[in-house]
């Protein structure tokens, strides 16, 4: 995904949120506790506050991950403002259960994890935050197994202020 | 806090893609504010979508998430006019949710 595409993609959703806000105002109100006190728990504290490779990923899945070409990893070569780098993982495997994603360098290395249930593809984007030039690394769980695809990002301005 | 999230749900064949944004500052703790204190770590931890009473997607997010996150994503078996339930919790306890539904 391109950066272009992607702000279009926004402006579409801005557009609807005139409808959207609306219909949120009325659903506000309503109060979701259960949901917060129920997924909070679910949240992986251990595998984000590590600093290393492989203990994340162990962390978080209990195993190691192998190299694998049908994980794609779309990220840009060079990102101007590391604040908004744009990554996109999908993959070719069968069953894939998780996506995980990596930015080496950054102070706790695990940036997001993505839980696929069945019935949902395996493709997934979102937008990072990179502290510097820093190799990222998509991991993604398949038929019990991990498989792993990296990419080198060149960031001009980091994203952790400072 | 209500309002915060966008989302935009289409459907193509029986794959519905989704998109969303939400607005949420996405603090990592690392970045100090103008008196030189650091600003404490104030991030989005889950963000789940349910469709017909099932989660078709959930996202668990570290501080290194941009700010204001986008997302986008695809599942099979929804149809337009169904109901698509967004909700997210922060570090901090704080949440909200937005029933959308799929075009």
């Amino acid at each position: 995904m391109n950066e272009t595409s992607d702000a279009l993609a926004r402006r579409t959703i801005l557009k609807g949120a005139i409808a959207g806000g609306l219909a949120g105002f009325g659903l506000g109100a309503f109060p979701f506790p259960a949901f917060a006190d129920a997924d909070a728990k679910e949240w992986p504290a251990d595998a984000f506050k590590s600093k290393n490779e492989a203990e994340t990923i162990k962390a978080l899945y209990g195993k190691t991950a192998e190299a694998s070409d049908k994980v794609s990893l779309d990220a840009p070569e060079i990102a101007e403002n590391g604040a908004v780098v744009p990554i996109a993982v999908s993959s070719t495997l069968p069953g894939v259960t998780g996506i995980a994603l990596l930015v080496l360098e950054n102070p706790n290395i695990l940036a997001a994890a993505y839980k696929i249930p069945a019935g949902t593809q395996a493709s997934v984007a979102n937008r990072l935050k990179m502290a510097k030039t820093s190799k990222v690394v998509a991991i993604v769980e398949s038929g019990g197994k991990l498989y792993s695809a990296t990419k080198e990002v060149k960031v001009t301005v980091g994203g952790c202020g400072g | 806090m209500a309002g915060t999230i966008r989302v935009r749900a289409t459907t193509s064949g029986d794959t519905v893609e989704v998109q969303s944004l939400i607005r949420h500052p996405m603090d990592s703790g690392f970045v100090k504010d103008a008196k030189g204190e650091l600003i404490p770590a104030h991030h989005i931890e889950v963000v789940q979508f349910e469709h017909a009473g099932k989660t078709v997607f959930t996202a668990l997010w570290g501080p290194a998430v941009s700010k204001d996150p986008y997302l986008k994503f695809s599942f099979k078996g929804g149809k337009a006019g169904d109901d698509l339930k967004v909700s997210w919790v922060d570090n901090k306890g704080t949440s909200d949710s937005l029933v959308a539904k799929i075009q």
